[in-house]
């Protein structure tokens, strides 16, 4: 029998991979905004099993929001790299310094 | 039983196919993997009886979002090789945050099937007699259509920025002025001449 906690693991292990992911791959951001979207991945999973769990609709209906939320930071992410590439001819976020931060 | 192999199989598969997101070494692959995982994860939420999310996951992540990933990662020229270095500097790390994070979440887990806190009352309970998508539909368009509207505008700012941030006027390109087209008079393009015998006329 598949409880919801079989869920929550599965998404557990998915939103860990996720950070992992962010932490090895420093310097290529293409690979950290796939990271970030598996985390979010993690969180709608996680969202969907708490919903069908309590019978509440509430979650698929944030589910929704979470991934609209998703769509637009891909877009506005990858955006943002293809004028930093443009400028920079490298996409290497140690050396990213422009901004002198 | 069948719904057993199937969780199993669709957990596995996401699972695997997500820590070969963040282990490939070419970023195509990656957002190959990418892809299998929102598959199989659409398969879990379709196994939670989600069949909206479900589907809209297939769209918006498989049709949107991860053929964006491609054409950026195919469109710009990068030297991937150099990127993944310092991999292995970064991975014992990386590998201490997410222990402690997975075993923050094994053990809120835990702390949840162990009865947990009480919950509040539902917000909008399942009624068996209407599809998922219908009752999410009404929900959507009764009690959260400011949210719905609030989504819609994030993602109109998010293409406008999009299409702000990558736009580049180019210089040096001769493209067709319509109004000045329109503008343009008799007077001003012809002269009316009258020369003499034998004379020419002056350009």
């Amino acid at each position: 029998m598949i409880s919801v906690g079989h869920y929550l693991a599965v998404s557990a292990v998915l939103f860990t991979l996720g950070v992992l992911g962010i932490f090895i791959n420093r310097k290529n951001i293409i690979v950290i905004l796939m990271a970030i979207e598996l985390i979010l991945l993690a969180v709608n999973i996680n969202l969907v099993a708490f919903s069908a769990a309590l019978g509440d609709l509430v979650g698929q209906v944030f589910s929704m929001f979470v991934l609209t939320v998703a769509a637009g930071e891909a877009a506005i992410g990858l955006a943002i790299l293809v004028i930093y590439f443009r400028g920079r001819g490298t996409i290497a976020v140690d050396d990213a310094n422009r901004m002198k931060g | 039983m069948i719904q057993l192999i199937a969780f199993y199989l669709f957990a596995t598969i996401v699972i695997a196919s997500g820590a070969m997101v963040i282990f490939a070494r070419n970023p195509v692959h990656s957002v190959m993997w990418l892809i299998l995982a929102f598959f199989n994860a659409a398969g879990l939420m379709l196994l939670a009886g989600a069949e909206f999310i479900a589907m809209l996951l297939v769209i918006v992540y498989v049709g949107a979002v991860a053929v964006l990933f491609l054409f950026v990662v195919m469109m710009l020229d990068i030297d991937f090789a150099e990127l993944r270095a310092g991999f292995v500097r970064y991975l014992p790390l990386g590998a201490l945050v997410a222990i402690i994070l997975a075993a923050e979440l094994v053990f809120a887990v835990g702390a949840w099937n162990a009865g947990g806190v009480d919950l509040a009352a539902r917000a909008a309970p399942v009624v068996s007699d209407k599809s998922n998508i219908q009752q999410i539909g009404e929900l959507l368009y009764t009690r959260y259509i400011f949210l719905f509207e609030a989504a819609g505008i994030v993602l109109l700012v998010a293409m406008i920025g999009a299409i702000v941030l990558t736009h580049r006027q180019r210089g040096g390109v001769r493209t067709q002025n319509i109004s000045q087209q329109v503008r343009r008079r008799p007077e001003d393009a012809t002269r009316l001449v009258d020369p003499g015998t034998g004379q020419g006329v002056e350009l």
